[in-house]
């Protein structure tokens, strides 16, 4: 029997966070950060907006697109860790620090959704 | 155009010098000379102790490959006219040890490289004549089949130079062209090589190997589409009991 690694599920994360990121933080930016501050788009009606977050669809998709990217950038801070400040040899502290710093972020974010 | 250009080729002749130096050579500036030609030349009319491998001297033989100032090229494939005025600087390929000279010790590729089996695995008796194909599954593969094992990917990978035992870019791609192959049967047999700590998994997806790579044949390219597979088969096992796999 060969040794379970979790690295293939750490990594399919790491995959699918880097997908969701990749394909809806550029809109989500994009259409708050520039397009309705600078009066492109009409400025949306605040309690309009409220109710589509408190949506549990709307909640859904932001909860998982926050887990996916902490720990997409978990992931890849690990090997920036390892590879580029040669820091391998504190590799039980680094795992800790970076898949723990994502699910303490994932918990933050449920519970900011869930408070919405 | 000058006529000639320097050449600093590095040199290390074990028993005369503790480490490799750097010896400058002008040799002449042709349009059809490549880095080879200009060291052909030094070999035959200026100092014929330099060694360097090479065999076909046109891409094909994957023995040349050089460091020709600081990237890993098949020295054939690489035109001095390109590094003019000069001086170009020849050095042997990064991340294995150096035997002489130019020569590296390949020891560590050919140990790895049947390690992911890469012939055809069947239970069955070969068929009377060929095994047929369609040419769309022909193009699954064919481009991983391009690899000469020139090891420039090795020379380029900074996995590879951190960590010696990452199995590499050359072998999982050559892996990857028969799990690709519909005539292969042996998928099963490569997988515990392959997705080891030390297989798809020591990756970090740099890149720099499909850059090197002078046939095209992307092998950061075909260790993504494996760490799939693996991760696949992974999912699999934890979650399937043990007859559905």
């Amino acid at each position: 029997m060969r040794r379970r690694s979790p690295e293939p599920l750490v990594w399919l994360l790491f995959s699918a966070g880097g997908m969701a990121a990749a394909l809806s933080v550029p809109v989500l930016l994009f259409l708050f950060g520039v397009a309705i501050p600078l009066g492109w788009l009409p400025r949306p009606d605040h309690a309009h907006l409220l109710t589509v977050l408190r949506s549990p669809i709307t909640k859904l998709v932001l909860f998982g697109l926050c887990v996916l990217a902490l720990f997409h950038w978990a992931h890849r801070f690990r090997y920036t860790l390892y590879d580029g400040l040669r820091l391998k040899k504190l590799s039980g502290l680094i795992i800790v620090f970076c898949y723990g710093g994502a699910l303490a972020g994932s918990a933050v974010a449920g519970y900011v959704l869930l408070r919405a | 155009m000058a006529d000639t250009i320097t050449m600093q080729v590095a040199r290390y002749r074990p028993g005369q010098e503790a480490e490799p130096v750097f010896q400058s050579y002008d040799v002449p500036l042709r349009k059809e000379w490549a880095v080879l030609d200009g060291l052909n030349h030094i070999k035959d009319h200026v100092d014929g102790t330099l060694s360097y491998r090479w065999s076909c001297r046109m891409g094909i033989c994957g023995s040349c490959g050089m460091t020709v100032n600081g990237s890993p090229v098949l020295s054939c494939a690489t035109f001095l006219t390109d590094y003019a005025p000069g001086p170009v600087r020849v050095e042997p390929l990064r991340n294995f040890p150096v035997v002489r000279d130019l020569v590296v010790d390949i020891g560590d590729f050919m140990a790895k490289l049947p390690s992911v089996k890469p012939w055809l695995i069947r239970d069955d008796e070969p068929p009377e004549g060929e095994y047929l194909q369609t040419p769309d599954e022909l193009d699954d593969y064919k481009k991983f089949s391009m690899c000469i094992n020139c090891m420039l990917c090795y020379s380029a990978c900074p996995v590879y130079a951190l960590d010696p035992a990452f199995v590499g870019p050359a072998a999982i791609a050559l892996a990857q062209r028969y799990n690709l192959d519909s005539r292969d049967e042996g998928a099963a047999d490569r997988r515990d090589v392959l997705s080891s700590a030390e297989g798809v998994w020591a990756c970090t997806f740099v890149g720099e190997c499909s850059t090197a790579c002078p046939k095209g044949v992307d092998p950061a390219g075909a260790i993504q589409r494996y760490k799939l597979t693996a991760a696949t088969h992974a999912l699999k096992d934890f979650l399937l009991p043990r007859g559905a796999r």
